[in-house]
């Protein structure tokens, strides 16, 4: 077994290079700037309604930030595995001092670190248009509003946009250790949808009379991540409460269901031949 | 001292077939043992197991049965493969990096230490012939300089192994005369070199020891010279300003006579033909002789002859085709 600061360097290394490989694929830049543009233009579409004009760029500006970091977690997450294996690359890299689990734990953190910086890029973006307005807009016009301009309580609303997609690049990493990644791509989006209506898989008993569906239902109710529990945004947009305990237990969650698909990754993959 | 590499009867099935799956054998129970500095070449034509057991050795698949140990340690243990280096065959790496900061990032999982690493990183360059295109990213390289960077890669840690799957493969001449002279260079500092290969002149010129597979079986090993399967069948002799009169003399002594060019022949003489007793009636004729050469089965034949053999061997067993890939 090596050194765990052995460990630990080798997976950062790992992720290091992940992070320069995406940052170079310029997939991300087109997104992000792409999510900025959304989130400037939101300003625009602001002006035509009065009095809703702060709570629409944050509610736009909120949803942008959670699908472009959508879009860069899954297909850049379902390439990170399945596109080494496909090109062959693995073969030099897992002949050097590094077990399959380290590889897995690198391109996953490495992942992370992509997220991080852009969800930072856009969350940046997102309060420098609302302080723009704040700067802009006059003292009764900002009586109106409900919450202030730029509101520390929308930091709740990334933060859990950050978990949630750090989850779905798990669910990425884990379909790609074993598929391809068209097929992995189609299962992480799967996920991702049916764990958005998860809530209403627990209720499924109640409207179905056959009881193998509502078996089925509750099997999949206990299976798939429940992603509705991470969107906080109309609460946080338009001032209500959200408390510590709720964002701490709810990434709580969120990281015990990471470990377990990075843990099934990493058997996956410790068991696979690459032919 | 223990071998650099013990193989013990590594036999590696893999599943085909879609709907019924039925085991196909890439490696029947291959057994081999390589000495330390020994350049040992694994000869066989495509799809005879050569990758396999590469990859095998690599963990890059796991066994069926049978195990290896590499510098006396299983091949499992991660921490061996700090003392060996692997060229995989037809390598690719990072489309976005550039051949540097590959190198520099191998070093880094190499746990090379920061003060060397520039510097090392820097003459495997130099010497893999990778000059100012190192700082290009390496979707813009050819095959040929893909290759370098592999075997580049495959010394950074200055291995005590090293392995080498088609070292050889889309290179040039030049390519792969630098590629000869850097193993002969790999001997002299002592270290173990495996390489495979479907080319015999490659084996001829560096290996000191060879085994031959096909059809997934160790078909033969030893010395080249000493192979019972290469032992010489006659001799080939190339004169000049030969005229036909002297021809005729000496045709009765031949087995085919080819004419290459004016007054130029190629004479085959049979094995139990001494080419010192027909040299002296060449030159009273006044032709000259331009070289002398002992004929030798190829390794092609060689490999045709195995391959057709377990053709038979598969028709006259079991039925079931041996699929090579």
């Amino acid at each position: 077994m090596p050194a765990p600061e052995n460990s630990v360097r080798a997976v950062s290394h790992i992720a290091l290079n992940v992070y320069r490989e995406s940052v170079r694929d310029r997939v991300p830049y087109n997104l992000v700037l792409f999510a900025v543009l959304l989130i400037g233009s939101s300003y625009l579409l602001a002006q035509l309604t009065a009095g809703q004009d702060v709570k629409i760029i944050k509610d736009l500006g909120l949803a942008a930030t959670s699908l472009f970091g959508l879009f860069i977690a899954v297909f850049i997450g379902i390439g990170l595995v399945s596109k080494e294996v496909e090109r062959r690359s693995i073969y030099t890299i897992l002949s050097k001092p590094i077990s399959r689990p380290q590889f897995i734990m690198g391109k996953y953190a490495g992942l992370v670190l992509t997220l991080a910086v852009n969800v930072a890029v856009m969350a940046a973006a997102l309060y420098a248009v609302l302080a723009y307005m704040t700067w802009m807009e006059s003292a009764d016009f900002k009586a109106a509003w409900d919450t202030p301009g730029v509101d520390p309580a929308l930091l709740k609303a990334l933060f859990l946009i950050f978990i949630e997609l750090m989850l779905v690049t798990a669910i990425a990493v884990f379909f790609s250790t074993f598929s391809t990644p068209i097929l992995s791509a189609a299962l992480t989006f799967g996920f991702y949808i049916a764990g958005n209506f998860n809530a209403d898989l627990r209720n499924f008993e109640q409207v179905v009379r056959s009881p193998a569906a509502a078996w089925l239902a509750r099997a999949l109710y206990h299976v798939l991540p429940d992603l509705s529990a991470f969107d906080v945004k109309t609460q946080v947009v338009h001032g209500l409460p959200v408390s510590a305990g709720y964002i701490w237990s709810t990434a709580a969650y969120g990281a015990a269901y990471i470990a377990a698909l990075l843990l099934a990754a990493t058997v996956v993959f410790s068991r696979r031949d690459f032919k | 001292m223990p071998a650099a590499i013990l193989i013990e009867e590594l036999t590696k099935d893999y599943a085909v077939g879609f709907w019924r799956r039925r085991p196909y054998r890439a490696l029947d129970r291959l057994s081999l043992a390589i000495e330390p500095g020994e350049i040992f070449g694994f000869l066989g034509p495509n799809g005879a197991g050569k990758t396999t057991t590469l990859k095998l050795l690599m963990q890059l698949i796991f066994p069926t049965s049978g195990h290896a140990q590499i510098l006396g340690r299983p091949i499992g243990d991660v921490a061996v493969r700090h003392r060996i280096g692997y060229l995989p065959e037809n390598p690719y790496f990072y489309d976005y990096l550039t051949a540097e900061e590959l190198l520099t990032y191998f070093a880094q999982l190499l746990d090379v230490p920061a003060a060397d690493r520039r510097r090392r990183v820097s003459d495997l360059l130099d010497r893999a012939g990778i000059g100012r295109e190192r700082r290009f990213q390496m979707r813009k390289f050819s095959k040929g300089m893909i290759q370098r960077v592999g075997i580049a890669q495959a010394l950074l840690n200055e291995p005590d192994v090293i392995f080498l799957d088609e070292p050889m493969s889309g290179l040039d001449p030049l390519g792969r005369k630098d590629v000869r002279s850097l193993i002969l260079e790999l001997r002299e500092q002592g270290r173990t070199v495996f390489f495979s290969s479907h080319i015999l002149a490659d084996a001829e010129a560096l290996c000191s020891r060879v085994a031959i597979v096909a059809g997934g079986r160790l078909a033969a090993t030893g010395r080249l010279g000493e192979l019972a399967e290469f032992e010489i069948r006659g001799w080939e002799l190339v004169v000049s300003n030969l005229s036909p009169a002297a021809i005729e003399r000496i045709r009765p002594a031949t087995t085919r006579i080819t004419e290459i060019g004016p007054g130029r022949y190629t004479l085959e003489l049979p094995l139990a033909q001494a080419p010192e007793r027909l040299i002296p009636e060449i030159a009273v004729a006044g032709a000259s002789v331009v070289s002398l050469n002992p004929v030798r089965d190829t390794l092609e034949d060689f490999f045709m002859q195995r391959v057709a053999e377990a053709g038979r061997g598969a028709r006259a067993g079991t039925g079931e085709q041996r699929a090579r890939g």
